[in-house]
């Protein structure tokens, strides 16, 4: 690695040196679609279209990036405070050759005889593929990306021929639509939001001022712990056949706790949106506050054992945020990898009052995956207890001969939703009656991942309560306990509201989106530690 | 890069208390298959470079992907602003004295270069044994996966750091998943991606792969036909696939100083140890010997200097079963006022260093895995990582592992499957009874330990041999 000696474009960092205000970012940002259009032209100019034996080559390019702000606190106070500009770029190239009577039998895993049902990849079914995939840096200046991506370019369409046939390749199409506008809306996309976000500068002051007002209103010994992200995100995606896709959105996530003077007093709080607005921080703020006054009472320390459980929203979305990762999609399900094999093959039902489904209307990330296609607005899949379908991206759909319906590289959810019930809020605290008031969960993981267990813990606000009053907040409990149980003839009620749990993760970059979920009463919730 | 990185530095004009610039360049390769047919191969380039500067006792950051003198000069300007509007909020008075000045460099050692396997061969290899995890129809999924990494990490400061580093790795995984009616049961090498080790691709091609592939088939096919594991309070004995998760989980997560002191409540948790623990907390049995060591060579987080140019050492952690002191850099160190190590680490150019594991080893004892076995008259072996919690202060855990033998009469008998066991950190390790002599001690590691906010995965190492944990509670899978 080397320096660059100089900038010979305009520099593209939306940021300004205290600045990441809306206005900047848009300016950065169509600097950025340029730049990434001519990367894509380039790339067009320069791909061979013929290499080694006849194989055409396509091509797909997605881009992930952001301009972030992050700032940590701790004893309410910062603990660190950053900024990062950082893009990628995935380039895949496929080549396309007529097959030869030797590679029929490395072809042998692509279900042939199935192949009909799916008009898309009828086309290619007497090619024989070959994948190859580069990561590499995204700065936004045409100049010095290119001068990464030619050689990798080049690099990789040397390797393509040494490589084995990948049966499952998915080739780049345009979708077919009945109308102009739907073809259209499938093939091309640019949405692009805006904002207004904190200044740089001004981040500290803005959320440590509220904080430390009141704590001398209300108890000296408040203590603030948490990360604010914020600031500009973009994805894009296009391929040799022309599709384009583009998002960006400014955002930002606040994720953080109060701590009172003991171990065990600690509320968990969430700030989220495109616009800042102090006075919704203020308020939650005080919210929150007035949670961690109900746990200044002495922990009560419950024995192991099945409790009657309600589970508020950000404790469902734990839960929900396991499942999703639980093998929903149509690869695990195929592969012996997935909780839910039992809910498919209808051995198992669900209670009829949990219907889970991603809901692009109400989750605002991207809704094209990397392959270019557009998932579907709303997917059911799980139907009132029962199974509805599975999440089938590009591959799944030509190894199993079914339809993709636009899911991730991953096949897991994007847009959860789950539906609500008809608990009110209200009557929450009286029909759990004597039970565990469980605000959030900590941990989560498979103890059984085919039989549809899950372990964790119990962390923050979580409480006893007896004769529909809050008795004392609780030490900490282990729970393991059987989805098909606990989301079966356990689930008593869910309440009559959905609440947003944005997506607060800051691995590798900002995560966009979240997830709407209602509270839930479960009947027997089973402790173990 | 040292050259042109100080260069840069010269050129800042920024009155700044300290200013470091760490670049970063990972070039990266993934290749999988899956049931002998091709998964991924692909390639990856990742660079850039954090300006950090201190200035009026604050730390700020800017960390970008455009290696421009420009862009950096941007960067330092960026970072200085931030430590300014942020120094009146400051958690701590920081001084340069937690960025000392050194010079050096450091190597990997390998012997086989990436640049020995083509990507014809990789994937021939990675077919083959794929096949050869299909011991019967009964496997349904088989993997293979390599990947390598090769990251160099340049350092330079004000104060006159200047620090190369080159560290070349290799990660592997090989699985199988076996199903029978109702029934389902997986296999790894001994756990997802634990073979992973500095080194170059004779990490991989090691003589022992095909047998390895071979019995990695069969245990998930024998495991359809094996009972649960029994509900009882038993003598648990831990394969080092296994103890790599629980030193993990259980020892280092909880004595890494951040969390101690609170800065990772919001996110991973705190600690149930205290500041004046150190020197002074039993942490468990005598035969407990924990070092932070980032001298053993192949092993995955060796380096001879941290993420803020802090020469590492081995170091003991727990020493006959007594702490002696924590996981915390320079930073952490200057607040707490505890012994710590050389630690403070990013997980890439685009993270600000945090306290980190690196390797963390449990110390071999003096007792052949014979002898061991042959002491305990009832229990359970347990082997390879499955499923794993543990709450947020890292008392109460729950661990569950892909393969287990039931101990009868100082002899391995019936294979279990399911098994998981859950125990609080004090009491577990205070029952650590029997400690495997260094032919029992294997090196594992993992790419992927997660923490911090902005959040983290680095990569990290643990070497250990057999133990053995007296009146733990066991248990099968789901009813």
């Amino acid at each position: 690695m080397t320096l660059q000696t100089t900038d010979t474009e305009q520099t593209n960092d939306s940021f300004s040196s205290t600045s990441t205000s809306t206005q900047q970012a848009a300016s950065g940002s169509r600097h950025y679609q340029k730049t990434f259009q001519q990367l894509v032209d380039a790339i067009n100019r320069n791909i061979g279209r013929n290499i080694g034996n006849q194989s055409d080559v396509h091509f797909t390019l997605t881009l992930t990036g952001e301009d972030s702000q992050f700032t940590r606190f701790s004893q309410v106070k910062v603990r660190q405070t950053g900024q990062v500009c950082d893009g990628q770029l995935r380039l895949t190239l496929i080549t396309s050759k007529e097959i030869t009577s030797e590679e029929i039998s490395s072809k042998d895993g692509s279900h042939e005889s199935k192949r009909d049902s799916v008009p898309s990849q009828a086309a290619d079914a007497n090619k024989a593929h070959r994948t190859a995939t580069i990561t590499l840096p995204f700065t936004g200046n045409f100049t010095a990306d290119w001068k990464v991506i030619q050689p990798a370019l080049t690099q990789l369409q040397a390797e393509l021929p040494l490589l084995p046939i990948d049966p499952y390749a998915v080739l780049p199409t345009k979708t077919q639509a009945t109308s102009q506008a739907s073809h259209q809306s499938q093939n091309h996309t640019n949405e692009v939001h805006t904002g207004n976000l904190l200044e740089a500068s001004a981040v500290a002051e803005a959320l440590l001022n509220p904080i430390r007002s009141s704590a001398e209103e209300t108890s000296p010994t408040l203590d603030f712990s948490g990360l604010y992200a914020g600031g500009l995100s973009y994805r894009a995606y296009a391929d040799s056949v022309g599709k384009r896709h583009w998002f960006e959105t400014p955002s930002f996530t606040l994720d953080y706790s109060l701590f009172g003077s003991r171990l065990q007093q600690a509320v968990k709080g969430t700030v989220a949106g495109k616009h800042w607005h102090p006075e919704k921080y203020e308020h939650d703020i005080a919210a929150v506050a007035a949670q961690l006054k109900l746990l200044s009472r002495p922990a009560k320390a419950v024995p192991r054992g099945s409790y009657r459980t309600y589970l508020a929203p950000a404790a469902v979305a734990d839960i929900i945020d396991t499942i999703i990762w639980g093998g929903l999609g149509e690869a695990s399900l195929r592969q012996g990898n997935s909780a839910f094999s039992k809910l498919e093959q209808g051995e198992a039902v669900l209670s009829e009052q949990f219907s889970l489904e991603e809901d692009f209307q109400r989750i605002g990330i991207p809704r094209f995956n990397s392959s270019g296609e557009i998932a579907p607005t709303r997917l059911p899949l799980i139907q009132k207890g029962q199974w509805a379908s599975s999440l089938i991206n590009g591959r799944s759909a030509k190894e199993y001969g079914k339809a993709s319906n636009g899911a991730n590289e991953e096949e897991v959810m994007r847009a959860p939703t789950v539906a609500p019930g008809t608990l009110k809020e209200k009557d929450i605290l009286a029909e759990l009656d004597t039970g565990l008031y469980i605000s959030n969960l900590h941990y989560l993981n498979w103890s059984d991942l085919n039989a549809g267990r899950i372990t964790g813990m119990t962390r923050y606000a979580c409480f006893w309560v007896e004769d529909g009053e809050i008795v004392a907040p609780i030490e900490n409990l282990r729970f393991d306990d059987d989805l098909y149980r606990f989301l079966g003839e356990g689930l008593i009620a869910l309440t009559d509201q959905q609440t947003f749990l944005p997506a607060v993760g800051t691995y590798d970059r900002r995560s966009l989106g979240g997830m709407w979920v209602p509270g839930m009463l479960i009947d027997q919730f089973r402790y173990t530690l | 890069m040292i050259g042109p990185l100080t260069a840069t530095l010269e050129q800042i004009d920024i009155p700044a208390d300290w200013i470091g610039i760490r670049a970063m360049q990972e070039v990266s390769s993934w290749r999988a298959m899956r049931d002998g047919h091709p998964q991924q191969n692909e390639r990856g380039l990742n660079q850039g470079a954090m300006v950090e500067v201190l200035a009026a006792g604050q730390f700020g950051y800017s960390a970008t992907n455009r290696l421009t003198p420009e862009a950096l000069r941007a960067a330092a300007q960026r970072a200085y602003d931030q430590a300014i509007a942020s120094s009146q909020w400051a958690i701590h008075r920081f001084t340069q004295a937690v960025r000392p000045p050194i010079k050096g460099s450091y190597r990997s050692p390998y012997i086989k270069s990436f640049d020995s396997l083509g990507v014809g061969e990789i994937n021939d290899l990675l077919r083959q044994l794929c096949e050869r995890l299909k011991v019967s129809a009964a496997v349904v999924r088989t993997s293979a996966i390599a990947r390598t990494h090769e990251v160099d990490t340049w350092f330079v400061s004000s104060n006159g750091s200047e620090i190369h580093q080159k560290i070349a790795m290799v990660e592997s995984h090989l699985g199988a998943i076996a199903q029978a009616p109702g029934v389902t049961q997986s296999r790894t090498d001994n756990g997802y991606l634990a073979r992973s080790y500095q080194g170059g691709w004779e990490r991989f091609t090691e003589d022992d792969l095909w047998e390895r592939a071979t019995r990695i088939g069969e245990q998930a096919v024998a495991l359809l036909e094996a009972p649960d594991c029994p509900t009882e309070s038993t003598t648990l004995v831990l394969a080092p696939d296994q103890m790599m998760l629980q030193i993990h989980e259980s020892v280092g997560h909880p004595l890494e100083l951040d969390r101690i002191l609170g800065d990772e409540r919001n996110y991973a948790g705190g600690s149930f140890v205290k500041p004046q623990d150190f020197g002074k907390l039993t942490y468990g049995s005598k035969l407990m010997n924990i070092t932070f060591d980032t001298t053993l060579e192949g092993e995955l987080a060796s380096y001879q200097f941290d993420d803020t140019g802090t020469p590492s050492d081995r170091e003991y952690l727990i020493r006959e079963g007594v702490l002696q002191r924590g996981i915390g850099g320079l930073e952490s160190q200057s607040r707490l006022n505890v012994p710590g190590v050389a630690c403070t680490r990013a997980c890439n150019w685009n993270r600000p260093a945090i306290d980190r594991m690196a390797n963390i080893n449990l110390e071999p004892g003096d007792t052949d895995f014979e002898s061991m076995i042959g002491q305990i008259e009832s229990g359970v072996y347990m082997a390879s990582n499955r499923s794993w919690s543990i709450d947020d202060q890292r008392q109460k855990f729950q661990f569950g592992c892909e393969y287990a033998r039931k101990i009868e009469n100082g002899q391995l008998t019936t294979l279990l499957k399911n098994p998981n066991y859950r125990a609080t950190t004090p009491q577990f390790w205070a029952n650590l009874s029997q400690v495997g002599d260094g032919k029992t001690l294997k090196v594992y590691g993992t790419p992927y330990c997660g923490k911090g906010e902005p959040n983290q995965l680095i990569r990290v190492g643990h070497a250990s041999p057999v133990c053995a944990f007296e009146n733990i509670e066991v248990f099968g899978g789901a009813e």
